[in-house]
Protein backbone atom coordinates (compact mmCIF):
# COMPACT_ATOMS: atom_id res chain seq x y z
CA UNK A 1 0.00 0.00 0.00
CA UNK A 2 1.68 3.37 -1.08
CA UNK A 3 1.19 6.72 -0.36
CA UNK A 4 -1.59 9.29 -1.75
CA UNK A 5 0.40 10.70 -4.58
CA UNK A 6 1.44 13.85 -4.07
CA UNK A 7 0.39 16.55 -7.32
CA UNK A 8 3.19 18.60 -7.87
CA UNK A 9 6.96 19.46 -6.18
CA UNK A 10 6.10 21.08 -2.32
CA UNK A 11 7.87 24.19 -2.24
CA UNK A 12 7.85 24.51 2.07
CA UNK A 13 8.28 27.58 4.05
CA UNK A 14 11.07 28.91 5.32
CA UNK A 15 12.54 27.25 8.60
CA UNK A 16 12.19 30.99 10.33
CA UNK A 17 8.60 31.22 9.28
CA UNK A 18 6.63 31.96 13.15
CA UNK A 19 3.60 33.75 11.80
CA UNK A 20 1.28 32.67 9.23
CA UNK A 21 -1.69 35.09 8.39
CA UNK A 22 -4.51 35.01 5.44
CA UNK A 23 -7.04 37.56 3.57
CA UNK A 24 -9.78 35.97 1.57
CA UNK A 25 -10.20 36.88 -2.04
CA UNK A 26 -14.44 37.21 -2.64
CA UNK A 27 -16.07 37.25 -5.55
CA UNK A 28 -18.75 35.81 -7.52
CA UNK A 29 -17.86 33.21 -10.43
CA UNK A 30 -15.96 34.46 -12.93
CA UNK A 31 -14.51 37.67 -11.50
CA UNK A 32 -11.32 36.80 -11.89
CA UNK A 33 -10.63 35.35 -7.92
CA UNK A 34 -8.13 32.44 -9.54
CA UNK A 35 -6.52 34.94 -12.00
CA UNK A 36 -6.26 37.41 -9.10
CA UNK A 37 -4.52 34.91 -6.28
CA UNK A 38 -2.37 33.39 -9.07
CA UNK A 39 -1.32 36.79 -10.07
CA UNK A 40 0.47 37.44 -6.89
CA UNK A 41 1.15 33.95 -5.23
CA UNK A 42 5.08 33.13 -5.47
CA UNK A 43 4.14 29.56 -5.44
CA UNK A 44 2.11 27.61 -8.44
CA UNK A 45 -1.36 28.59 -6.25
CA UNK A 46 -2.74 25.01 -4.88
CA UNK A 47 -6.08 23.84 -5.88
CA UNK A 48 -8.23 22.16 -3.53
CA UNK A 49 -11.89 20.25 -3.89
CA UNK A 50 -14.26 20.93 -1.00
CA UNK A 51 -17.66 18.82 -0.45
CA UNK A 52 -20.59 21.12 -0.55
CA UNK A 53 -24.15 20.62 0.40
CA UNK A 54 -26.05 21.08 -2.74
CA UNK A 55 -28.76 22.04 -0.08
CA UNK A 56 -28.91 24.06 3.13
CA UNK A 57 -28.32 21.03 5.15
CA UNK A 58 -24.83 21.56 6.68
CA UNK A 59 -21.97 19.50 5.95
CA UNK A 60 -21.76 17.94 9.92
CA UNK A 61 -25.21 16.66 8.90
CA UNK A 62 -24.32 14.97 6.03
CA UNK A 63 -21.47 13.11 7.82
CA UNK A 64 -22.99 9.32 8.16
CA UNK A 65 -25.64 10.06 5.70
CA UNK A 66 -23.28 9.83 2.52
CA UNK A 67 -26.65 9.28 0.19
CA UNK A 68 -27.41 12.95 0.29
CA UNK A 69 -26.83 14.98 -2.80
CA UNK A 70 -23.69 17.14 -2.74
CA UNK A 71 -21.70 19.07 -5.28
CA UNK A 72 -17.73 20.17 -4.59
CA UNK A 73 -16.51 23.73 -4.91
CA UNK A 74 -12.91 24.43 -5.85
CA UNK A 75 -10.95 26.39 -3.99
CA UNK A 76 -7.34 28.28 -4.66
CA UNK A 77 -5.20 29.66 -2.49
CA UNK A 78 -1.37 30.88 -2.79
CA UNK A 79 1.25 32.63 -0.54
CA UNK A 80 3.63 35.40 -0.04
CA UNK A 81 6.40 35.46 2.17
CA UNK A 82 6.16 39.03 3.64
CA UNK A 83 9.43 38.92 5.69
CA UNK A 84 11.34 35.93 7.12
CA UNK A 85 9.16 35.30 9.57
CA UNK A 86 5.87 35.61 8.28
CA UNK A 87 3.72 34.73 5.45
CA UNK A 88 0.53 35.86 4.19
CA UNK A 89 -1.95 33.48 2.19
CA UNK A 90 -4.35 34.86 -0.12
CA UNK A 91 -7.92 32.34 -0.13
CA UNK A 92 -10.30 32.62 -3.10
CA UNK A 93 -13.71 32.21 -2.06
CA UNK A 94 -17.09 31.96 -3.47
CA UNK A 95 -19.75 34.21 -2.62
CA UNK A 96 -22.74 31.90 -2.40
CA UNK A 97 -24.91 31.14 0.35
CA UNK A 98 -24.17 27.60 -0.10
CA UNK A 99 -20.50 27.92 0.46
CA UNK A 100 -21.28 29.13 4.40
CA UNK A 101 -19.35 26.07 6.07
CA UNK A 102 -16.19 27.11 3.94
CA UNK A 103 -16.52 30.24 4.78
CA UNK A 104 -16.39 29.59 8.46
CA UNK A 105 -13.10 27.78 7.69
CA UNK A 106 -11.97 30.77 6.00
CA UNK A 107 -12.91 33.63 7.88
CA UNK A 108 -11.81 32.58 10.86
CA UNK A 109 -8.62 34.30 11.88
CA UNK A 110 -8.83 36.46 8.78
CA UNK A 111 -7.67 39.78 8.61
CA UNK A 112 -10.25 40.78 6.31
CA UNK A 113 -11.33 40.29 2.57
CA UNK A 114 -10.48 41.84 -0.65
CA UNK A 115 -14.00 41.54 -2.60
CA UNK A 116 -13.35 41.50 -6.61
CA UNK A 117 -16.47 43.31 -8.47
CA UNK A 118 -17.55 43.53 -12.18
CA UNK A 119 -18.67 46.56 -13.10
CA UNK A 120 -20.81 44.76 -15.99
CA UNK A 121 -22.21 42.93 -13.25
CA UNK A 122 -22.53 44.74 -9.68
CA UNK A 123 -25.79 42.87 -8.34
CA UNK A 124 -23.72 39.57 -8.90
CA UNK A 125 -21.76 40.85 -5.40
CA UNK A 126 -24.20 41.57 -2.84
CA UNK A 127 -24.35 37.98 -1.97
CA UNK A 128 -20.37 38.18 -1.31
CA UNK A 129 -21.17 40.97 0.67
CA UNK A 130 -23.84 39.44 2.44
CA UNK A 131 -21.15 36.72 3.41
CA UNK A 132 -18.16 39.15 3.96
CA UNK A 133 -20.56 41.04 6.62
CA UNK A 134 -22.08 37.45 8.00
CA UNK A 135 -18.98 36.85 8.75
CA UNK A 136 -17.91 40.41 10.32
CA UNK A 137 -14.51 40.54 8.00
CA UNK A 138 -14.11 43.81 7.44
CA UNK A 139 -13.25 44.43 3.50
CA UNK A 140 -12.27 46.46 0.81
CA UNK A 141 -13.18 46.56 -2.83
CA UNK A 142 -11.34 46.01 -5.80
CA UNK A 143 -12.81 46.64 -9.21
CA UNK A 144 -11.25 44.08 -11.73
CA UNK A 145 -10.74 46.51 -14.83
CA UNK A 146 -11.44 43.78 -17.81
CA UNK A 147 -9.65 44.53 -21.06
CA UNK A 148 -13.58 46.22 -22.84
CA UNK A 149 -14.56 47.24 -19.96
CA UNK A 150 -15.57 50.52 -19.77
CA UNK A 151 -14.03 52.62 -16.77
CA UNK A 152 -16.67 53.40 -13.91
CA UNK A 153 -17.59 56.64 -12.07
CA UNK A 154 -16.38 55.72 -7.90
CA UNK A 155 -19.01 57.85 -6.96
CA UNK A 156 -21.71 55.32 -8.97
CA UNK A 157 -19.55 52.43 -8.06
CA UNK A 158 -20.33 53.51 -4.61
CA UNK A 159 -23.90 54.07 -4.50
CA UNK A 160 -24.85 51.04 -6.81
CA UNK A 161 -22.41 48.72 -3.81
CA UNK A 162 -23.77 50.81 -0.78
CA UNK A 163 -20.24 51.02 0.35
CA UNK A 164 -19.48 52.81 3.71
CA UNK A 165 -17.61 55.73 2.94
CA UNK A 166 -14.16 54.79 4.66
CA UNK A 167 -14.24 51.10 2.90
CA UNK A 168 -11.37 51.20 0.33
CA UNK A 169 -12.36 51.48 -3.42
CA UNK A 170 -9.83 50.59 -6.37
CA UNK A 171 -9.91 49.61 -9.59
CA UNK A 172 -6.96 46.82 -10.66
CA UNK A 173 -6.13 44.63 -13.23
CA UNK A 174 -6.05 40.80 -11.79
CA UNK A 175 -3.40 39.63 -14.61
CA UNK A 176 -1.28 42.38 -13.48
CA UNK A 177 1.12 42.49 -10.20
CA UNK A 178 1.43 46.35 -9.24
CA UNK A 179 -2.10 47.53 -9.61
CA UNK A 180 -3.21 44.02 -7.58
CA UNK A 181 -0.48 44.25 -5.03
CA UNK A 182 -1.79 47.97 -4.47
CA UNK A 183 -5.48 46.59 -3.82
CA UNK A 184 -4.08 44.45 -1.18
CA UNK A 185 -2.05 47.58 0.68
CA UNK A 186 -5.45 49.88 0.38
CA UNK A 187 -7.28 47.23 2.40
CA UNK A 188 -4.47 46.45 5.03
CA UNK A 189 -4.10 50.22 5.27
CA UNK A 190 -7.81 50.43 6.20
CA UNK A 191 -7.45 47.54 8.36
CA UNK A 192 -4.68 49.57 10.12
CA UNK A 193 -6.04 52.80 10.34
CA UNK A 194 -9.44 50.63 12.24
CA UNK A 195 -7.27 49.42 14.38
CA UNK A 196 -5.82 51.69 15.71
CA UNK A 197 -8.81 53.86 15.68
CA UNK A 198 -10.24 50.74 18.07
CA UNK A 199 -6.92 51.25 19.94
CA UNK A 200 -7.77 55.06 20.82
CA UNK A 201 -11.12 54.12 22.12
CA UNK A 202 -9.26 51.80 24.28
CA UNK B 1 -24.30 16.49 -8.44
CA UNK B 2 -22.50 13.89 -10.15
CA UNK B 3 -21.90 10.29 -8.52
CA UNK B 4 -18.17 10.86 -8.69
CA UNK B 5 -19.11 13.66 -5.60
CA UNK B 6 -21.09 11.86 -3.41
CA UNK B 7 -18.41 9.04 -3.73
CA UNK B 8 -15.97 11.11 -2.97
CA UNK B 9 -17.82 12.01 0.66
CA UNK B 10 -18.15 8.39 1.31
CA UNK B 11 -14.38 7.86 0.89
CA UNK B 12 -13.47 11.05 3.32
CA UNK B 13 -16.76 9.30 5.67
CA UNK B 14 -14.41 6.33 5.48
CA UNK B 15 -10.67 7.81 5.58
CA UNK B 16 -12.40 10.08 9.01
CA UNK B 17 -14.32 7.04 10.59
CA UNK B 18 -16.88 9.21 10.19
CA UNK B 19 -16.06 12.35 11.63
CA UNK B 20 -16.46 15.74 10.60
CA UNK B 21 -14.83 17.67 12.78
CA UNK B 22 -11.43 17.34 14.31
CA UNK B 23 -10.33 16.43 17.61
CA UNK B 24 -8.62 19.56 18.67
CA UNK B 25 -9.97 23.28 18.12
CA UNK B 26 -6.63 24.52 17.10
CA UNK B 27 -5.84 23.37 14.14
CA UNK B 28 -6.67 26.33 11.14
CA UNK B 29 -5.84 25.62 7.23
CA UNK B 30 -2.91 28.11 8.16
CA UNK B 31 -1.82 26.32 11.31
CA UNK B 32 1.88 25.93 10.53
CA UNK B 33 2.44 22.31 10.54
CA UNK B 34 5.98 20.00 10.22
CA UNK B 35 6.73 16.09 11.67
CA UNK B 36 7.89 15.45 14.59
CA UNK B 37 11.61 13.81 14.63
CA UNK B 38 10.25 10.42 15.22
CA UNK B 39 11.48 7.38 13.36
CA UNK B 40 7.98 5.45 14.48
CA UNK B 41 6.72 3.00 11.10
CA UNK B 42 3.69 4.61 10.12
CA UNK B 43 2.27 1.38 8.44
CA UNK B 44 -0.21 1.46 10.73
CA UNK B 45 -1.80 4.65 9.53
CA UNK B 46 -4.19 4.79 6.60
CA UNK B 47 -2.96 6.20 3.34
CA UNK B 48 -3.76 9.63 3.94
CA UNK B 49 -2.72 10.27 7.11
CA UNK B 50 0.47 8.54 6.52
CA UNK B 51 1.11 11.03 3.17
CA UNK B 52 0.63 13.95 5.84
CA UNK B 53 3.30 13.05 7.94
CA UNK B 54 5.84 11.57 4.82
CA UNK B 55 5.13 15.33 3.29
CA UNK B 56 5.62 17.11 6.48
CA UNK B 57 9.45 15.00 7.23
CA UNK B 58 12.95 16.59 7.74
CA UNK B 59 11.97 19.54 9.02
CA UNK B 60 9.51 20.84 6.09
CA UNK B 61 7.19 23.56 7.21
CA UNK B 62 4.20 23.61 5.60
CA UNK B 63 0.34 25.05 6.21
CA UNK B 64 -2.65 22.49 6.53
CA UNK B 65 -4.21 24.04 3.35
CA UNK B 66 -1.08 23.48 1.62
CA UNK B 67 -0.73 19.85 2.96
CA UNK B 68 -4.16 19.42 1.25
CA UNK B 69 -3.32 20.68 -2.07
CA UNK B 70 -0.33 18.95 -2.38
CA UNK B 71 -2.14 15.50 -1.36
CA UNK B 72 -5.46 15.89 -3.43
CA UNK B 73 -7.69 16.05 -0.22
CA UNK B 74 -10.13 18.56 0.64
CA UNK B 75 -9.10 21.10 3.99
CA UNK B 76 -11.92 20.04 5.96
CA UNK B 77 -10.49 16.41 5.74
CA UNK B 78 -7.35 17.56 6.35
CA UNK B 79 -7.62 19.48 9.23
CA UNK B 80 -9.07 16.30 11.07
CA UNK B 81 -6.36 14.19 10.01
CA UNK B 82 -3.74 16.46 10.74
CA UNK B 83 -5.97 17.37 14.50
CA UNK B 84 -5.22 13.25 14.62
CA UNK B 85 -1.63 13.03 13.64
CA UNK B 86 -1.01 16.70 16.14
CA UNK B 87 -2.77 14.06 18.91
CA UNK B 88 -0.38 10.81 18.19
CA UNK B 89 2.57 13.20 18.28
CA UNK B 90 3.55 12.76 14.73
CA UNK B 91 2.82 16.30 13.75
CA UNK B 92 3.90 19.09 16.05
CA UNK B 93 1.99 22.43 15.19
CA UNK B 94 3.86 25.94 14.99
CA UNK B 95 1.35 28.59 15.19
CA UNK B 96 -2.31 28.82 14.48
CA UNK B 97 -3.98 32.32 14.30
CA UNK B 98 -6.03 33.84 16.88
CA UNK B 99 -9.41 35.02 16.53
CA UNK B 100 -9.20 38.52 16.29
CA UNK B 101 -6.19 39.27 13.91
CA UNK B 102 -8.15 42.71 12.03
CA UNK B 103 -7.24 44.64 15.41
CA UNK B 104 -3.57 43.56 15.60
CA UNK B 105 -1.51 46.90 15.14
CA UNK B 106 1.89 45.26 14.68
CA UNK B 107 0.97 42.26 12.71
CA UNK B 108 -0.67 44.74 10.33
CA UNK B 109 2.37 47.06 10.17
CA UNK B 110 4.27 43.49 9.33
CA UNK B 111 1.91 42.83 6.74
CA UNK B 112 2.28 46.58 4.65
CA UNK B 113 5.71 46.36 5.08
CA UNK B 114 5.96 43.18 3.35
CA UNK B 115 3.33 44.60 1.15
CA UNK B 116 4.78 47.81 0.12
CA UNK B 117 8.70 46.21 -0.65
CA UNK B 118 6.81 43.97 -3.31
CA UNK B 119 6.35 47.26 -5.23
Amino acid sequence: MGSAPVSKQPIYLADTVQVATKILVAGHFGVGKTTYVGTLSEIDPLRTEEVMTASSVGYDDLVGLPDKKTTTVAMDFGRLTLSPRLVLYLFGAPGQERFRRLWQDLAYGALGALVLADTRNLAESFPVFDRVEEFGLPYGVAVNHFAGGRRFDEAEVRDALDLHQDTPLVTCDARDPQSSTIALIRLVEHLHERAVHQESFR
Amino acid sequence: MSGQDDSSLVRSYVITGGRAKPSRADIDVITLIKATPSNEPLHRLNREKRSIVELCRGGALMTVAEAAGYLNLSVALTKVLVADLVDEQLITTRTSPTSTPATDRTLLEEVLNGLRARL
